[in-house]
C-alpha cells in the first residue's frame, strides 16, 4: 500500500504537523515524521481538516443526467473538499424504493470520487400522502438512514408523525422541508420589502417557521429524531433554540449561500438567484452565522442544486429553482464565519464534518486527524485570495450565483480513505 | 443613458415632466384631420404581448402607426411561463428581423427587466405591463390625465404634481398599475394615500412612498384624484375578502361618496371597470370620471415614449434614479 506524507499541515487550524497516511487509514501524526517511502505533500501554511461531508446534495441521477450524474456531482464534491454526500431523493424515478437507492450507491462505489449515501422518499413519489418502504431502503445494500421529500415539505402532520415514529426502529432520522404549501403558493423570493416593489410572489418566514414549530413539538411528542434542512430566517433559529433548551432531539443545517447572500440581489432579476428557501434579508444571514456559531444551528449542507443553462437563462417566474454549492462552500463558509472570527477551523470540521457525518451516521466521515483513523482529508489554502470561474467546475451545470465574485479559500487536495481524488486543485 | 422604459421608478422628476410636455404635442396631433407623423418612419416596432391586453395593444399601435413606424403585432399568450426559451428565443427571433423596439407585456414580473438586461437583443425594450410589477406608461398617462384635469392644459407645461393629493384604492397588492403610479407620482411631488383592505396590500409595503390606509371615508374629503383600481372576482375566492357586497360596501365607490371628495376632484379608472362592485354607474359615468380621458391620453402619453426613446434628438430619459445613488 502506498505512504503519504502530508508535511507542516495546520491540523484543525493548529500547530503545523506532519501525518502520515499507509493506505487507507492515518499511521501516525507528529512532528519531523519520516518520508521514507511516502509520497510527500508540502502542506506548509495550509489547514488540514477531515474530508467534508455535505447531508444534503442533489446528483440529479436517475432521470435529469443533463444537470448532473452521480459521477459529475462526486467529482465536484472532491474539488470542493467532500468525502462524503447524501444524495437527495427528488430525482426520476424517486428515491423511494431499494433498487433506486441501491443504484445510486452502486454508482458513488463504482466511481470512487466520494462515498455517496442516498436520502430515501418519506413518501411514495414525495407526494406526502403513503410512506414509502423505509425499512426496506434501510435494509438494503444503501443503508439509507436519512429519510426525506425535499423539494417538497412533508406538510400532512399526521404521516409526519408517523414517519418519525417509524424511522425510530433503526436509529433514522426525517429530514424536512420546511415550507408551509398553502402560505407559499406562487412564491417566487422572499416575503417582505423587496418583493412589495418587484411584484414577485411571496414566500413569508412564517411558512417556515409554522412547520418547524410543528415538527419539532411532533419529535418531542413521539420522542423521535428530526432534522431541519435549509434553515433560512432568524425565526426559526429561535424556535431550534428553544427545542434545544427543552431537549428535544432536533438538528438543523444551514446552506452556505444562506449565510452570505440576501433578497436584494433578487433586483436584478437574475435567476441564478432563484432559490427554495429563498434568499432572505441582512437580518437573517447575521442570526444565521449567529446561530451556527453558537451551534444551534448544527451543519453547513450545500443543497447543491445544479440546472442546465436554458432552466435558469430565462425569466424569473419561468427558472428552476437551486444553485450549485459544492465548490464553494468552503470559501463561503471560510468568507462568512472564520474571516469573521465567528468560527475557527476545528468549528468548521465540527459544521461540515464532524456532525454532519454524525447526524447521518457516515461512519468513518468525520473522524478525528490521528492516528488509526480512516485516511478521509481535505487540504485547503487558505490564504489564497480568486474570482469564482464556473467554466472550471466539475459540476455540469454552472449555475452558481457567484460567478466572478472574489472568495477566500480554496481546496487543493482530498484524500478519500487514503486515495487521493484530488491533487493540487486538480481531479485524479 | 437609458435606452428602455422598464420602471417608472426609473424616471426623474425632469425625465417625467418631459415626457407629459411631450405628450401635450402629440396630443394636438390627434386634433388634426390627418393624424400622422413621420418621425418614426423606417422603424420597425414590434408589439410582443404574452398576456392577453386589447387595450393596451391597441393603444401602442395606435401610437406607433401615427408616428409611422412599421408595426408588427407579436401574440404569443401562454406559451412562455410554461416553458422559458421561449421569450429569449422569440426576441432574438425578432431581433433577427431588424426590430428597433420591443413593446413587451408580459404575466412574468421582471420579463421586460430580463429582456433589457440580459444581452439577449439591442433594441429597446417598452414595458407594457409585466406581472404584477410595473405598467410605466399607464402610471404616465394617469399623470398626465391628472395634470391636465387638475393644473390645465397649458398651464400645467412644464409643472408636475406637487402638493397634489391622490388616492389609490383596491387591489394594491396584485396591481402594477399601483406600484407604477406610487413611484411616478412621488417622483411629481404628489402625495399618495394607498386604500384597501390588509389583505390586498403587500407585507412590505412600508418602504413604499406613500400613506397606507383601510378607511375610504375618511381619506376621500382630502384628495384631488382618487384612483379605483380593478379587482378581480376570483380575488373572492382566494379569501382576500368575504363578498362582493362587503368589498362594495366598504371599498366601493358610489355616489354618496363621491359626494364626499372636494369639488375639483377627479375619480380615475384605467379599464376595464367592473360596475356595481369597485365603481357604481352612476360614479363611471359622471363629468367626474376620467376613465375615457385616460385611454385617449394613453396615445399620446405612448407616442411621447417612443418618439423621445427611438426618434428624439436628446434622449428622453437621461439616467436612472437607481444610478444617482
Amino acid at each position: 500500500m502506498s505512504k503519504i506524507l502530508i508535511r507542516g499541515a495546520k491540523v484543525l487550524g493548529g500547530a503545523p504537523q506532519d501525518v502520515l497516511i499507509d493506505g487507507e487509514t492515518i499511521a501516525e501524526v507528529g512532528s519531523g515524521l519520516s518520508a521514507e517511502g511516502a509520497e510527500v505533500v508540502e502542506a506548509d501554511g495550509k489547514v488540514l481538516l477531515p474530508g467534508l461531508v455535505d447531508l444534503h446534495t442533489h446528483l440529479r441521477e436517475p432521470g435529469r443526467e443533463d444537470s448532473e450524474t452521480v459521477l459529475t456531482g462526486t467529482r465536484a464534491a472532491a474539488s470542493g473538499g467532500y468525502t462524503a454526500v447524501f444524495a437527495m431523493a427528488n430525482t426520476f424515478p424517486v428515491a423511494d424504493t431499494a433498487g433506486v437507492v441501491e443504484q445510486v450507491w452502486r454508482l458513488g462505489r463504482e466511481h470512487g470520487y466520494c462515498d455517496v449515501h442516498p436520502i430515501g422518499a418519506v413518501t411514495v413519489g414525495l407526494e406526502g400522502r403513503k410512506l414509502a418502504e423505509l425499512g426496506a431502503m434501510h435494509e438494503s445494500a444503501a443503508g439509507v438512514t436519512v429519510f426525506s421529500d425535499d423539494g417538497k415539505c412533508v406538510d400532512d402532520a399526521v404521516i409526519m408523525r408517523r414517519a418519525l415514529e417509524y424511522v425510530k426502529a433503526f436509529g433514522g432520522v426525517v429530514a424536512q422541508h420546511a415550507q408551509e404549501p398553502r402560505l407559499t403558493e406562487g412564491a417566487q423570493m422572499n416575503e417582505g420589502v423587496v418583493s412589495a416593489e418587484l411584484g414577485l410572489g411571496g414566500w413569508p418566514a412564517v411558512a417556515e417557521e409554522s412547520i418547524i414549530a410543528r415538527d419539532v413539538l411532533l419529535a418531542d411528542h413521539v420522542g423521535s429524531r428530526v432534522h431541519i434542512c435549509h434553515l433560512s430566517t432568524a425565526g426559526s433559529v429561535e424556535i431550534v433554540r428553544w427545542a434545544k433548551s427543552r431537549g428535544i432531539d432536533v438538528t438543523a443545517e444551514v446552506t452556505p449561500h444562506h449565510l452570505l447572500l440576501t433578497d436584494e440581489l433578487v433586483r436584478t432579476y437574475n435567476p441564478v438567484y432563484k432559490v427554495n428557501p429563498p434568499l432572505r434579508t441582512e437580518r437573517d444571514v447575521l442570526a444565521l452565522r449567529e446561530a451556527l456559531a453558537d451551534g444551534t444551528i448544527d451543519i453547513v449542507a450545500t443543497d447543491h442544486a445544479p440546472h442546465p443553462h436554458e432552466d435558469k437563462d430565462c425569466e424569473w417566474a419561468a427558472a428552476a429553482m437551486g444553485m450549485v454549492g459544492l465548490e464553494t462552500a468552503l470559501s463561503v463558509v471560510q468568507e462568512t464565519m472564520v474571516d469573521t472570527g465567528l468560527l475557527d477551523w476545528a468549528g468548521v470540521a465540527d459544521r461540515m464534518s464532524v456532525k454532519p457525518a454524525r447526524i447521518g451516521q457516515a461512519t468513518g466521515h468525520g473522524r478525528p486527524v490521528s492516528a488509526g483513523e480512516p485516511a478521509n482529508l481535505t487540504l485547503v489554502d487558505t490564504e489564497y485570495r480568486g474570482r469564482v470561474d464556473p467554466a472550471g467546475f466539475a459540476s455540469r451545470s454552472r449555475n452558481t450565483p457567484y460567478e466572478g465574485r472574489e472568495l477566500p479559500g480554496r481546496v487543493t487536495h482530498t484524500w478519500l480513505r487514503g486515495k487521493a481524488t484530488l491533487v493540487d486543485g486538480k481531479l485524479t | 443613458m437609458q435606452r428602455h422604459l422598464i420602471s417608472a421608478a426609473d424616471l426623474t422628476r425632469d425625465d417625467a415632466v418631459l415626457i407629459l410636455d411631450t405628450a401635450e404635442e402629440m396630443a394636438r396631433v390627434a386634433d388634426r384631420p390627418i393624424k400622422k407623423l413621420p418621425t418614426l418612419r423606417g422603424r420597425t416596432i414590434v408589439n410582443l404581448f404574452f398576456e392577453d391586453s386589447t387595450r393596451t395593444r391597441i393603444s401602442f399601435e395606435a401610437a406607433e402607426k401615427r408616428l409611422s413606424a412599421d408595426v408588427i403585432n407579436f401574440t404569443a399568450k401562454g406559451s412562455s411561463v410554461s416553458k422559458g426559451e421561449s421569450l429569449k428565443d422569440t426576441a432574438q427571433t425578432l431581433e433577427a428581423m431588424g426590430v428597433d423596439a420591443v413593446v413587451i407585456r408580459h404575466g412574468a414580473s421582471g420579463a421586460p427587466y430580463r429582456l433589457a438586461n440580459s444581452g439577449w437583443i439591442d433594441a429597446a425594450v417598452i414595458n407594457a405591463g409585466d406581472g404584477t410589477h410595473q405598467h410605466p406608461t399607464q402610471a404616465l398617462l394617469d399623470a398626465f390625465t391628472m395634470r391636465r384635469r387638475l393644473i390645465g392644459r397649458d398651464a400645467g407645461i412644464g409643472q408636475d404634481l406637487s402638493g397634489k393629493r391622490i388616492t389609490i384604492v383596491g387591489d394594491v397588492l396584485h396591481s402594477r398599475v399601483a406600484r407604477s403610479n406610487v413611484d411616478l407620482l412621488h417622483t411629481l411631488g404628489a402625495e399618495v394615500t394607498l386604500v384597501a383592505p390588509p389583505t390586498l396590500v403587500p407585507v412590505g409595503v412600508e418602504s413604499w412612498p406613500c400613506a397606507v390606509s383601510y378607511d375610504l371615508d375618511s381619506t376621500l374629503p382630502k384628495c384631488d384624484a382618487v384612483m379605483m383600481l380593478r379587482v378581480q372576482r376570483e380575488r373572492m375566492n382566494a379569501a382576500f375578502f368575504p363578498t362582493e357586497r362587503e368589498y362594495a360596501r366598504r371599498y366601493g365607490l358610489d355616489g354618496d361618496r363621491m359626494a364626499k371628495l372636494p369639488e375639483h376632484a377627479v375619480v380615475m379608472h384605467p379599464g376595464p371597470m367592473v360596475r356595481g362592485m369597485e365603481i357604481t354607474a352612476e360614479v363611471a359615468d359622471s363629468d367626474r370620471c376620467t376613465a375615457v380621458e385616460q385611454v385617449a391620453n394613453g396615445v399620446s402619453i405612448r407616442m411621447a415614449v417612443l418618439y423621445l426613446l427611438l426618434g428624439g434628438n436628446e434622449p428622453a430619459v437621461t439616467h436612472t434614479r437607481t444610478e444617482e445613488k
